[in-house]
């Protein structure tokens, strides 16, 4: 296949890219922002395999089969709840990917390379490889593999930055000297071990932050490969790709209300505050699924807050489940979602569509915020530090300035909550304490089980 | 070099912006999705592996081009999979079937 009919079919290939991404914003289009993508993929795969430059197949086949054989079953087998995991782990096999092809571009051309050329290599095969290691170690916290606290200790941004300016070093010194291979061995090493350095200090409910900057890196890793071999649709593909993950991490932040600098660099191990208030016993009201069920038949409207404790316990179709009963008694359901709820952007939203939940209850922060004020009861469940009222008043809450769901507003607010332990920021929820809230603990599909069961035996009776 | 590297710096500079513009438009709603289609996406890096898999220059070549295409292919496959069964998911109220 000529030189220009390749570049053709990746010039479509581009197209097609831009185009599904453009009808991912909304739902009814989304679907056919898939087949583009494929599309394009697909023409740009063949477009390759007639290259001239190709000119075996046998591992190419193996490998292609392989790849679709683990990457199907995945696709089919991985539950709803573990689909942060997944993301994790692409981005891993996506920047392994470029961060190979980098290094074999390496060790092929090497001593014989460019400078500015060289200047590009190594920064792929640095943002490549942490990208790498750095996705593994999230997956691993998200699989519950590795401990999800935060792990920190004294000098650690110092050690983390060390290790990342003696890689810039290597690639400085690889510039003008392409030839000596062990720097790029080092270059190597350095990368990989900072990207384990990075995710360390990072605690679970930071992850929706984290898993979109390993996004914007992976992307950007694949538009520095795009470079690297002279291929535009990489270079588009993977500004799109790194553009996208920008966008979120900085959806996120907001949300978090974190400075963007705060995160960019790995600095975003929440500090926790060294010398925790010290909060003095103070009485909850824990109620009987009885009574929570009596208040709900009651209610006109009623709003659901979910949180990453839905996801765990698997709730998504209990919850479902309580929200057919109650519309049928006319009552008003919607579903509140706070931009950084779960453990990656928009994982509440799969996990309620899987439960068959229509799109059009479940609403965002912003859109849903004054509505609490008028609705008889927020029903909270496996949510905490996003419901924090302390993070509007408190100036010496770590939850300061963050922008909640003001779930406090309801007339009743009910909390489904396994216990009265903190949650991965370590911050006493105020709102647990209000007279109007009605904590009801055990596992979310238990008591949202046991809720079920109390409407039906009430309907029952009338 | 220099002149290639400025064609590429401009694609890139002119297609991150173009992503911003379209990637705003999407709602929180289909963040999952979006990021796991543009994770499909970015597995175009398949190209450049299968010509460094297939293009006969040492083991050492073939090898990591097998790897690096065989995490690609999980990518694009699995990516563009996942993503369709979620989207499936996502049912306005009159779609839903009847219980």
């Amino acid at each position: 296949m000529s030189r220009l009919a390749v570049d053709l079919a990746y010039l479509f290939a581009g197209a097609c890219f831009v185009l599904a991404l453009k009808w991912m914003s909304a739902p009814t289009t989304a679907r056919r922002g898939i087949w583009m993508g494929e599309a394009g993929m697909l023409v740009a795969v063949a477009a390759t395999l007639l290259k001239q430059e190709v000119v075996t197949y046998t591992w190419i086949v193996v490998a292609l089969f392989i790849g679709s054989a683990i990457g199907a079953t995945m696709a089919i087998l991985m539950p709803m709840t573990a689909m942060p995991q997944r993301i994790a782990l692409s981005h891993a096999f996506g920047a392994l990917a470029a961060a190979l092809v980098g290094t074999a571009e390496y060790r092929l051309a090497a001593p014989d390379i460019h400078p500015l050329k060289m200047g590009v290599l190594g920064a792929e095969v640095l943002l490549g490889f942490l990208t790498f290691t750095g996705s593994l170690m999230a997956f691993g916290k998200l699989q519950e593999l590795l401990p999800t606290r935060p792990i920190v200790y004294r000098g650690q941004k110092v050690v983390n930055l060390s290790v990342l300016a003696a890689a810039v070093g290597m690639v400085a010194l690889l510039v003008p000297f392409p030839g000596h291979k062990e720097l790029f061995v080092v270059l190597a090493a350095l990368a990989l071990i900072f990207g384990v350095f990075l995710i360390i200090p990072i605690g679970g409910a930071d992850m929706p932050t984290v898993i979109s900057i390993l996004n914007s890196y992976a992307g950007l890793s694949g538009a520095a490969l795009g470079f690297v071999l002279d291929n535009k649709v990489l270079i588009i593909a993977g500004a799109l790709d790194g553009s996208s993950g920008f966008l979120l991490s900085l959806i996120m932040c907001r949300a978090m209300n974190r400075s963007f600098t705060n995160v960019l660099f790995g600095a975003f191990g929440r500090v926790e505050p060294s010398a925790r208030v010290e909060v003095e016993e103070r009485p909850v009201r824990s109620g009987s699924p009885e009574e929570a069920a009596m208040i709900l038949d009651a209610a006109r409207s009623v709003i659901v807050v979910p949180g990453y404790g839905l996801a765990v316990a698997q709730a998504q179709h209990k919850v479902r489940e309580l929200a057919d009963l109650l519309a049928r008694r006319d009552v008003d359901v919607r579903y509140a979602i706070h931009p950084v709820a779960g453990r990656m952007p928009g994982h509440m939203n799969v996990l309620l569509a899987e439960a068959e939940v229509p799109y059009e209850q479940i609403h965002d922060m912003e859109s849903i915020n004054l509505e609490f004020a008028h609705s008889d009861v927020a029903m909270v469940v496996g949510a905490n530090d996003v419901t924090n009222p302390a993070a509007r008043h408190a100036r010496d809450s770590p939850l300061y300035g963050m922008p909640v769901l003001n779930v406090d507003q309801a007339q009743t607010v009910m909390v489904i909550k396994r216990s009265m332990n903190p949650g991965f920021a370590g911050i006493e929820n105020e709102l647990y304490y209000l007279d109007k809230t009605m904590m009801l603990f055990g596992d979310a599909r238990a008591v949202l089980g046991e809720l079920v069961n109390e409407l039906l035996r009430t309907s029952a009776r009338m | 070099m220099l002149s290639r590297l400025e064609i590429g710096l401009y694609i890139f500079v002119l297609a991150t912006f173009l992503g911003f513009e379209v990637i705003r438009r999407v709602p929180s709603l289909l963040h999952t999705p979006l990021m796991s289609l543009t994770n499909a996406i970015s597995g175009i890096s398949l190209v450049g592996s299968l010509v460094l898999a297939g293009s006969g220059r040492g083991a050492m070549a073939t090898a990591l081009g097998t790897i690096a295409v065989t995490a690609s292919t999980i990518n694009v496959v699995g990516g563009f999979m996942i993503t369709d069964r979620m989207l499936r998911m996502f049912k306005r109220r009159d779609e839903r079937k009847p219980k």
